[in-house]
């Protein structure tokens, strides 16, 4: 089992990220996956995150109470999340949005730029795809190919061709990260 | 979203508890939704709305909430299947119409999403607080049902059988969930329109000039038919005979309104649902229902993995109450824990059913809702000692 927490501020996708990768895992992946958000006023400018559990079997219980991942693009996100991640977790941060202390225990740190891959591919409102790729790269907690499926009809249809570009721009980083370390 | 003729999105679908119901809806044929917007329950108008004109469906936004219900009960007397959805403050304006809708024994379904209240409180965190309101907010006497969804499939399966309830017995049910389960997203499988049972309208099929809308079948449910067809109709809210007209008295409250309450306590075995797992062995049970019943299964869990022996009971059908099942196990167990997103509803019935026979532990499971397990945990721990039966309920921390 493997609970993520994705943290960031509203309007950067972050409950859009937990509802792709969600979907992904259930549907595309056949494991089971549950997904719930910070609903509220907070899920519109302030902080905001979206917890997601992928499980091999049904999952009970469907809060994050020690995260495996947590995927942060804000430092907003990353300072309140951070004593949350389990000493063998792992961490994905935004490299331009987020500093981060000195890792605890066996924390492993991947960091990327998702929001300037976005922007130099031509939208800001990608970022969270180009992190969704890395996360897809760095942890394996679902397939590429699930991730594929589950990008049509999760996005506009019309934006489609430059969310793939930034998933796999994302996963192509995430592949090199992980290849150095 | 690509639909098969009956409107059934059949596949596998990610789905919040919200869409689910939309969509268990216009599976069950519903094609009449009516509501006043309120969060956390807005995104089962959305989606509803959304699908509407490929199915074919009407969609009302009423002045209040009270309109809303109304607007329902009338749409279900011309053969459509209603729906209302709300939280916590419209269904208290519904209640008058809820009792309405009982007295004229019209099918439709109502579903709360529970908030947090008092007044409007806390519309964004999930709370169980309803639970009673569903059962007694109403004046008069009458029998409700209530259905509990744990998850986004459960919201699916669930609003179909409050629908099929609804029609078989002619009473409103209650959907009772929550902003917990209503926001949760999980995979929501929807089978073809042909392997989901739906349960009928009870037509009239005997004369036009001889119908009676209010005389009874056998099982004291009377017949409908659509209102503007050319059958003789009468409603009232008032105390009536079977053609529908007000009789003032005594003999006719008996002869038609007390089969209200008879028409549904005679049928309870058939119309409730539980789930039990680990009950034969289990020394403690925990009751529950909703979403606090996903924190108790893994409370269950957690106990069982340290040697407690512990079961749950999880009430798909809140009301009415399971009374005859909790009877039976308290005779065997040591003791219950309910757990409960309020200040204690349903464990007054789980005190009352126990006779007496096993403890009752109260979980009291606040605005954090469902978020972690340890206070289930702690009094089933606290259970598992206690080896004389104590009055009354023990609250715990």
């Amino acid at each position: 089992m493997a609970e993520i927490r994705f943290a960031g501020y509203g309007g950067q996708g972050i409950i859009k990220s937990g509802i792709i990768a969600g979907k992904a895992a259930s549907i595309y992946d056949n494991k089971f996956s549950t997904m719930s958000q910070s609903f509220g006023p907070e899920a519109r400018g302030g902080a905001c995150s979206s917890q997601l559990v992928v499980s091999e079997s049904k999952v009970l219980y469907p809060y994050v109470t020690k995260s495996d991942v947590l995927v942060a693009m804000s430092q907003e996100g990353y300072n309140k999340f951070e004593s949350e991640l389990s000493e063998e977790g792992i961490l994905l941060i935004d490299e331009d949005l987020v500093k981060h202390k000195p890792p605890r225990g066996k924390i492993k740190i991947y960091s990327i730029p998702t929001t300037r891959f976005a922007e130099q591919l031509g939208r800001k409102i990608v970022s969270n795809v180009v992190m969704l790729g890395f996360f897809t790269a760095v942890t394996n907690i679902v397939s590429y190919e699930a991730m594929k499926k589950a990008l049509p009809g999760s996005v506009p249809e019309k934006a489609l061709d430059l969310n793939m570009k930034a998933f796999e721009k994302g996963y192509e980083y995430g592949k090199q990260k992980v290849k150095i370390k | 979203m690509k639909t098969d003729p009956k409107g059934v999105l059949v596949g596998s679908h990610y789905l919040s508890g919200n869409h689910a119901c939309a969509e268990g809806a216009l599976s069950a044929g519903c094609r009449f939704l009516s509501v006043y917007p309120i969060m956390p329950a807005l995104e089962v108008s959305e989606r509803f709305l959304a699908r509407a004109k490929e199915v074919g469906a009407t969609f009302i936004q009423m002045e209040d909430e009270i309109s809303t219900l109304a607007a329902v009960l009338g749409a279900s007397w011309t053969g459509k299947k209603s729906m209302t959805v709300t939280s916590g403050p419209g269904l208290s304006l519904m209640m008058e119409n809820l009792g309405l809708g009982v007295m004229l024994e019209t099918p439709c379904v109502i579903v709360d999403i529970q908030s947090v209240g008092p007044g409007l409180g806390l519309p964004n965190r999930p709370s169980q607080g309803d639970m009673m309101q569903a059962r007694w907010g109403s004046h008069g006497d009458y029998e409700i049902i209530a259905l509990a969804p744990s998850s986004p499939q459960e919201m699916f399966d669930f609003t179909i059988k409050a629908f099929n309830l609804s029609e078989h017995y002619r009473v409103p049910v209650a959907v009772m969930s929550d902003e917990y389960v209503a926001h949760l997203k999980e995979k929501v499988v929807i089978p073809p329109a042909n392997k989901i049972e739906i349960e009928p309208r009870r037509y009239y099929e005997g004369p036009k000039d001889s119908y009676l809308p209010f005389k009874r079948d056998e099982d004291l449910v009377p017949r409908m038919v659509d209102i503007g067809e050319g059958y003789k109709f009468h409603v009232t809210g008032l105390t009536h005979d079977d053609r529908g007209y007000p009789i003032m008295n005594e003999e006719c409250q008996e002869y038609n309104v007390h089969p209200l309450v008879w028409k549904i306590r005679n049928y309870v075995d058939n119309i409730i649902e539980v789930q039990e797992v680990h009950v034969e062995d289990a020394e403690v049970i925990i009751i529950s229902y909703g979403a606090t019943s996903r924190a108790a299964l893994k409370a269950m869990e957690q106990a069982r993995n340290s040697g407690i022996k512990v079961g749950s009971l999880k009430l798909d059908t809140v009301w009415p109450f399971p009374e005859k099942r909790v009877a039976e196990l308290a005779k065997k167990v040591k003791a219950f824990a309910v757990p409960e997103m309020n200040f204690g509803q349903i464990v007054l019935e789980v005190e009352r059913c126990s006779y007496g026979n096993a403890n009752v532990f109260f979980v009291h499971h606040g605005e954090k809702g469902v978020e972690n397990t340890d206070n289930i945990l702690s009094a089933v721990k606290q259970a598992a000692q206690q080896n004389s039966v104590k009055d009354g309920i023990i609250e715990c921390e």
